[in-house]
Protein backbone atom coordinates (compact mmCIF):
# COMPACT_ATOMS: atom_id res chain seq x y z
CA UNK A 1 0.00 0.00 0.00
CA UNK A 2 0.97 3.13 -0.78
CA UNK A 3 0.12 5.75 2.24
CA UNK A 4 0.49 9.57 1.63
CA UNK A 5 3.03 9.77 3.95
CA UNK A 6 5.92 8.05 2.07
CA UNK A 7 4.29 9.62 -1.55
CA UNK A 8 5.75 13.01 0.58
CA UNK A 9 8.81 11.22 0.95
CA UNK A 10 9.15 10.00 -2.94
CA UNK A 11 11.36 12.15 -5.55
CA UNK A 12 12.00 10.85 -9.01
CA UNK A 13 15.69 9.05 -9.08
CA UNK A 14 16.46 9.86 -12.87
CA UNK A 15 19.44 11.88 -13.27
CA UNK A 16 17.78 14.10 -15.59
CA UNK A 17 15.88 15.70 -12.28
CA UNK A 18 16.90 17.44 -9.38
CA UNK A 19 15.28 18.18 -6.47
CA UNK A 20 12.61 20.04 -5.94
CA UNK A 21 11.62 20.21 -9.36
CA UNK A 22 11.24 16.42 -9.33
CA UNK A 23 8.84 16.73 -6.14
CA UNK A 24 5.82 15.48 -5.31
CA UNK A 25 5.22 12.83 -8.14
CA UNK A 26 1.60 13.49 -9.46
CA UNK A 27 -0.70 10.27 -9.05
CA UNK A 28 -2.17 8.73 -12.58
CA UNK A 29 -4.25 6.65 -13.31
CA UNK A 30 -5.22 5.14 -9.69
CA UNK A 31 -8.11 2.70 -10.46
CA UNK A 32 -7.44 1.26 -6.02
CA UNK A 33 -7.35 3.34 -3.25
CA UNK A 34 -8.24 1.71 0.57
CA UNK A 35 -8.61 3.32 3.24
CA UNK A 36 -7.28 1.13 6.21
CA UNK A 37 -8.48 2.28 9.72
CA UNK A 38 -4.98 2.75 11.61
CA UNK A 39 -4.29 3.43 14.88
CA UNK A 40 -3.86 7.02 16.13
CA UNK A 41 -0.71 7.95 17.62
CA UNK A 42 -1.03 11.52 18.08
CA UNK A 43 2.73 12.24 19.15
CA UNK A 44 4.29 9.89 16.25
CA UNK A 45 2.03 12.63 13.77
CA UNK A 46 2.94 15.83 15.60
CA UNK A 47 7.26 14.33 15.81
CA UNK A 48 6.69 13.94 11.91
CA UNK A 49 5.20 17.47 11.16
CA UNK A 50 8.62 19.12 10.33
CA UNK A 51 8.97 16.81 7.64
CA UNK A 52 6.13 17.31 5.79
CA UNK A 53 5.58 19.28 2.93
CA UNK A 54 2.21 20.86 3.09
CA UNK A 55 1.68 22.07 -0.17
CA UNK A 56 2.65 18.62 -1.66
CA UNK A 57 0.69 16.97 0.18
CA UNK A 58 -2.19 18.57 -0.27
CA UNK A 59 -1.95 18.25 -4.32
CA UNK A 60 -1.24 14.80 -3.64
CA UNK A 61 -4.34 13.88 -1.03
CA UNK A 62 -7.02 16.03 -3.33
CA UNK A 63 -5.52 13.87 -6.49
CA UNK A 64 -6.86 11.00 -4.62
CA UNK A 65 -10.38 12.67 -3.80
CA UNK A 66 -9.28 13.77 -0.03
CA UNK A 67 -9.70 17.69 0.27
CA UNK A 68 -9.07 17.95 4.23
CA UNK A 69 -6.46 19.62 4.67
CA UNK A 70 -6.81 23.16 5.05
CA UNK A 71 -4.78 25.12 2.80
CA UNK A 72 -3.13 27.68 5.11
CA UNK A 73 -0.50 25.18 6.54
CA UNK A 74 -0.38 24.84 10.46
CA UNK A 75 3.31 26.14 12.01
CA UNK A 76 5.06 22.56 11.47
CA UNK A 77 7.71 23.67 13.26
CA UNK A 78 5.71 23.82 16.36
CA UNK A 79 4.81 20.65 16.54
CA UNK A 80 2.51 21.11 20.37
CA UNK A 81 0.46 24.15 18.73
CA UNK A 82 -1.21 22.62 16.12
CA UNK A 83 -4.60 21.76 16.96
CA UNK A 84 -5.74 17.78 17.38
CA UNK A 85 -8.56 18.04 14.86
CA UNK A 86 -5.77 18.64 12.64
CA UNK A 87 -3.44 16.08 13.94
CA UNK A 88 -6.63 13.59 13.74
CA UNK A 89 -7.43 14.80 9.83
CA UNK A 90 -3.46 14.38 9.06
CA UNK A 91 -3.12 10.87 10.92
CA UNK A 92 -6.18 9.71 8.13
CA UNK A 93 -4.72 11.51 5.04
CA UNK A 94 -1.09 10.45 5.77
CA UNK A 95 -1.81 7.09 6.87
CA UNK A 96 -4.87 5.57 6.40
CA UNK A 97 -5.66 6.59 2.65
CA UNK A 98 -3.72 3.48 0.62
CA UNK A 99 -3.42 3.43 -3.02
CA UNK A 100 -2.99 -0.60 -4.61
CA UNK A 101 -2.84 0.56 -8.20
CA UNK A 102 -2.12 3.30 -10.08
CA UNK A 103 1.18 5.27 -11.12
CA UNK A 104 2.85 8.32 -10.52
CA UNK A 105 4.74 10.94 -12.42
CA UNK A 106 7.70 12.83 -11.89
CA UNK A 107 6.87 16.59 -12.72
CA UNK A 108 10.00 17.04 -14.20
CA UNK A 109 10.89 14.33 -16.69
CA UNK A 110 7.06 12.62 -16.92
CA UNK A 111 8.61 9.48 -15.96
CA UNK A 112 6.09 7.13 -14.71
CA UNK A 113 6.18 5.01 -11.95
CA UNK A 114 3.96 2.10 -11.70
CA UNK A 115 1.76 0.98 -8.34
CA UNK A 116 0.96 -2.73 -8.17
CA UNK A 117 -0.52 -4.16 -5.39
CA UNK A 118 0.39 -1.22 -3.54
CA UNK A 119 3.99 -1.67 -4.04
CA UNK A 120 6.10 1.27 -5.79
CA UNK A 121 8.53 0.35 -8.77
CA UNK A 122 10.86 3.29 -8.46
CA UNK A 123 13.45 1.84 -10.95
CA UNK A 124 15.02 3.48 -13.83
CA UNK A 125 15.37 2.81 -17.62
CA UNK A 126 19.79 1.79 -17.35
CA UNK A 127 20.24 5.13 -18.95
CA UNK A 128 18.95 7.20 -16.37
CA UNK A 129 19.85 5.67 -13.39
CA UNK A 130 20.99 8.33 -11.00
CA UNK A 131 24.99 7.68 -10.41
CA UNK B 1 14.36 -12.18 23.95
CA UNK B 2 12.21 -10.61 21.34
CA UNK B 3 10.97 -13.20 19.31
CA UNK B 4 11.80 -13.38 15.90
CA UNK B 5 9.42 -11.87 13.09
CA UNK B 6 7.26 -14.71 11.20
CA UNK B 7 8.53 -15.35 7.89
CA UNK B 8 7.10 -18.84 7.46
CA UNK B 9 5.22 -17.48 4.28
CA UNK B 10 8.40 -17.45 1.86
CA UNK B 11 8.46 -20.97 2.18
CA UNK B 12 4.95 -21.24 1.21
CA UNK B 13 4.86 -18.77 -2.09
CA UNK B 14 6.90 -19.85 -5.63
CA UNK B 15 6.57 -15.90 -6.00
CA UNK B 16 9.25 -15.68 -2.88
CA UNK B 17 11.75 -18.25 -4.17
CA UNK B 18 14.15 -15.44 -5.09
CA UNK B 19 13.80 -13.36 -1.22
CA UNK B 20 16.20 -14.45 1.03
CA UNK B 21 15.24 -16.36 3.64
CA UNK B 22 16.45 -14.92 7.15
CA UNK B 23 19.72 -16.15 8.07
CA UNK B 24 22.68 -16.30 10.34
CA UNK B 25 23.63 -13.06 9.21
CA UNK B 26 20.10 -11.59 9.52
CA UNK B 27 19.68 -12.96 13.41
CA UNK B 28 23.40 -11.22 14.03
CA UNK B 29 21.77 -8.09 13.12
CA UNK B 30 18.19 -8.75 14.93
CA UNK B 31 20.43 -9.71 18.31
CA UNK B 32 22.80 -5.95 17.44
CA UNK B 33 19.34 -4.29 17.50
CA UNK B 34 18.16 -5.80 20.97
CA UNK B 35 21.11 -5.29 22.09
CA UNK B 36 20.50 -1.43 21.21
CA UNK B 37 17.51 -1.64 22.36
CA UNK B 38 17.17 1.61 24.78
CA UNK B 39 19.42 3.41 22.14
CA UNK B 40 17.02 2.92 19.02
CA UNK B 41 13.59 2.93 20.97
CA UNK B 42 12.95 6.34 20.54
CA UNK B 43 13.62 6.17 16.27
CA UNK B 44 10.83 7.75 14.05
CA UNK B 45 12.13 7.26 10.71
CA UNK B 46 13.57 3.56 9.78
CA UNK B 47 14.96 2.68 6.81
CA UNK B 48 16.09 -0.64 5.82
CA UNK B 49 18.32 -0.68 2.38
CA UNK B 50 17.62 -4.36 0.66
CA UNK B 51 14.86 -5.42 2.98
CA UNK B 52 14.62 -8.76 1.53
CA UNK B 53 11.76 -10.39 3.60
CA UNK B 54 10.87 -7.94 5.93
CA UNK B 55 12.65 -9.58 8.99
CA UNK B 56 14.58 -6.59 9.97
CA UNK B 57 12.36 -3.93 9.64
CA UNK B 58 9.88 -5.81 11.32
CA UNK B 59 11.93 -6.72 14.29
CA UNK B 60 13.11 -3.14 14.42
CA UNK B 61 9.03 -2.36 14.72
CA UNK B 62 9.21 -4.21 17.73
CA UNK B 63 11.73 -2.38 19.43
CA UNK B 64 10.65 1.11 17.94
CA UNK B 65 6.82 0.50 18.28
CA UNK B 66 4.52 -0.26 15.58
CA UNK B 67 2.42 3.07 15.32
CA UNK B 68 5.91 5.61 16.41
CA UNK B 69 8.27 5.39 13.80
CA UNK B 70 8.10 5.01 9.85
CA UNK B 71 9.11 1.85 8.44
CA UNK B 72 10.47 2.47 4.88
CA UNK B 73 12.29 0.21 3.16
CA UNK B 74 13.67 -0.57 -0.35
CA UNK B 75 14.57 -3.50 -2.38
CA UNK B 76 15.53 -3.71 -5.83
CA UNK B 77 13.48 -7.24 -6.31
CA UNK B 78 10.14 -6.56 -6.87
CA UNK B 79 9.17 -10.04 -4.71
CA UNK B 80 11.54 -8.87 -1.83
CA UNK B 81 9.43 -5.98 -1.95
CA UNK B 82 6.07 -7.70 -1.73
CA UNK B 83 6.84 -10.47 0.92
CA UNK B 84 8.43 -7.16 3.17
CA UNK B 85 4.59 -6.31 2.91
CA UNK B 86 3.28 -9.24 3.71
CA UNK B 87 6.09 -9.53 6.57
CA UNK B 88 4.98 -6.48 8.06
CA UNK B 89 0.75 -8.16 7.84
CA UNK B 90 1.66 -10.61 9.33
CA UNK B 91 4.05 -9.52 12.49
CA UNK B 92 1.34 -6.09 12.58
CA UNK B 93 4.04 -3.47 11.70
CA UNK B 94 2.89 -1.03 9.04
CA UNK B 95 5.70 -1.31 6.99
CA UNK B 96 6.38 0.73 3.58
CA UNK B 97 8.46 -0.55 0.61
CA UNK B 98 9.31 0.27 -2.31
CA UNK B 99 10.79 -1.02 -5.31
CA UNK B 100 14.22 1.10 -5.64
CA UNK B 101 18.12 1.04 -6.15
CA UNK B 102 19.36 1.87 -3.21
CA UNK B 103 18.11 4.86 -1.57
CA UNK B 104 17.37 6.83 -4.80
CA UNK B 105 14.04 8.14 -4.65
CA UNK B 106 14.02 8.72 -0.57
CA UNK B 107 17.49 10.84 -0.41
CA UNK B 108 16.43 14.18 -1.33
CA UNK B 109 13.53 13.78 0.69
CA UNK B 110 14.98 12.31 4.20
CA UNK B 111 18.14 14.63 4.03
CA UNK B 112 19.41 13.79 7.93
CA UNK B 113 16.01 12.48 8.84
CA UNK B 114 16.73 8.65 9.39
CA UNK B 115 16.97 7.59 13.18
CA UNK B 116 17.75 4.18 12.06
CA UNK B 117 19.33 3.05 9.47
CA UNK B 118 19.68 -0.48 8.34
CA UNK B 119 21.74 -2.56 5.67
CA UNK B 120 22.49 -6.20 5.47
CA UNK B 121 24.51 -6.03 1.81
CA UNK B 122 25.04 -8.58 -0.62
CA UNK B 123 27.97 -9.34 1.17
CA UNK B 124 30.11 -12.36 -0.02
CA UNK B 125 33.30 -11.97 -1.76
CA UNK B 126 32.40 -13.43 -5.37
CA UNK B 127 34.16 -12.72 -9.19
CA UNK B 128 33.13 -9.52 -10.74
CA UNK B 129 32.07 -11.76 -13.57
CA UNK B 130 29.84 -13.79 -11.28
CA UNK B 131 28.59 -10.57 -9.81
CA UNK B 132 27.17 -9.06 -12.96
CA UNK B 133 25.51 -12.26 -14.06
CA UNK B 134 23.96 -12.23 -10.56
CA UNK B 135 22.57 -8.73 -10.63
CA UNK B 136 21.52 -8.84 -13.88
CA UNK B 137 19.98 -12.64 -13.51
CA UNK B 138 17.71 -10.91 -10.76
CA UNK B 139 17.54 -14.30 -9.05
CA UNK B 140 18.20 -15.30 -5.07
CA UNK B 141 22.25 -14.68 -6.26
CA UNK B 142 21.89 -10.55 -6.19
CA UNK B 143 21.07 -11.01 -2.60
CA UNK B 144 24.71 -12.31 -1.86
CA UNK B 145 26.94 -11.57 -4.55
CA UNK B 146 29.57 -9.21 -3.64
CA UNK B 147 32.24 -8.49 -5.81
CA UNK B 148 35.94 -7.90 -4.86
CA UNK B 149 36.11 -8.48 -1.22
CA UNK B 150 32.30 -8.50 -1.12
CA UNK B 151 31.99 -4.78 -1.39
CA UNK B 152 31.00 -3.51 -4.97
CA UNK B 153 27.41 -2.87 -3.23
CA UNK B 154 28.11 -1.83 0.05
CA UNK B 155 30.65 0.81 -1.30
CA UNK B 156 27.89 2.21 -3.63
CA UNK B 157 26.10 2.66 -0.13
CA UNK B 158 29.50 3.81 1.85
CA UNK B 159 31.55 6.11 -0.59
CA UNK B 160 28.21 7.68 -2.08
CA UNK B 161 27.84 10.10 1.10
CA UNK B 162 24.53 8.28 1.86
CA UNK B 163 25.18 7.76 5.06
CA UNK B 164 25.96 11.27 5.87
CA UNK B 165 23.45 12.84 4.08
CA UNK B 166 20.49 10.53 5.51
CA UNK B 167 21.32 10.06 9.20
CA UNK B 168 19.61 12.41 11.56
CA UNK B 169 21.85 14.28 14.25
CA UNK B 170 21.46 11.06 16.44
CA UNK B 171 21.27 8.49 13.82
CA UNK B 172 22.38 5.08 13.91
CA UNK B 173 23.37 3.15 11.06
CA UNK B 174 23.85 -0.56 11.58
CA UNK B 175 25.78 -2.46 8.63
CA UNK B 176 26.02 -6.39 8.20
CA UNK B 177 30.12 -7.14 7.36
CA UNK B 178 32.20 -10.27 7.35
CA UNK B 179 35.91 -10.14 7.63
CA UNK B 180 37.08 -10.66 4.24
CA UNK B 181 34.69 -7.11 3.73
CA UNK B 182 37.92 -5.88 6.16
CA UNK B 183 35.61 -3.88 8.57
CA UNK B 184 38.38 -2.48 10.37
CA UNK B 185 39.39 -0.81 7.23
CA UNK B 186 35.70 0.15 6.48
CA UNK B 187 35.29 2.01 9.64
CA UNK B 188 38.67 4.09 9.15
CA UNK B 189 37.18 5.04 5.59
CA UNK B 190 33.94 6.10 7.58
CA UNK B 191 35.76 9.02 9.55
CA UNK B 192 36.07 11.12 6.94
CA UNK B 193 33.16 10.65 6.70
CA UNK B 194 32.02 12.03 9.77
CA UNK B 195 30.96 8.77 11.29
CA UNK B 196 31.97 6.78 13.89
CA UNK B 197 31.79 3.17 13.83
CA UNK B 198 32.52 0.62 16.20
CA UNK B 199 32.29 -3.71 16.02
CA UNK B 200 29.18 -4.12 18.43
CA UNK B 201 29.12 -7.68 17.79
CA UNK B 202 30.79 -10.58 16.47
CA UNK B 203 29.74 -14.37 15.25
CA UNK B 204 31.13 -17.29 13.98
CA UNK B 205 28.38 -18.99 11.31
CA UNK B 206 29.88 -21.95 9.21
CA UNK B 207 32.59 -20.34 7.96
CA UNK B 208 31.77 -17.01 8.20
CA UNK B 209 32.92 -14.40 10.99
CA UNK B 210 30.06 -11.93 10.66
CA UNK B 211 30.05 -8.80 12.60
CA UNK B 212 27.98 -5.68 12.97
CA UNK B 213 29.07 -2.35 12.51
CA UNK B 214 27.32 0.29 14.13
CA UNK B 215 28.00 4.19 12.99
CA UNK B 216 26.73 7.22 14.59
CA UNK B 217 28.04 10.85 14.19
CA UNK B 218 29.48 10.83 17.74
CA UNK B 219 31.06 7.84 19.51
CA UNK B 220 28.71 6.25 21.54
CA UNK B 221 29.63 5.99 24.95
CA UNK B 222 28.47 1.99 25.65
Amino acid sequence: MVRLITQNLLSCPSNACAYPANFPLSFRDVSTIEVVETDFNEDFIRRHLPKLEWNALRKSAAELGNTDLPEVSPDLSDAASVPVEVIKTLHHVLLEIQVQDGSMACPSCNHNFVIKDGIPNMLLAEHEVRK
Amino acid sequence: MLPTPVTSHLSKNELYDSVYDPAEDTFILLDALEQDAQLIKDSRICLEIGSGSGCVSAFAGQICGSTSCLYLSTDLNPNAALCTDETGKVNNIPLNPIIADLTSPLASRLDKSVDLLLFNPPYVETAMDEMSVAQESGKIDTTWAGGEHGMTVTNRVLNGGLVEKLLSEKGIFYLVAIQQNKPEQIIQDMLPHGLHGKIVLKRRAGREHLQIIRFARTVIES
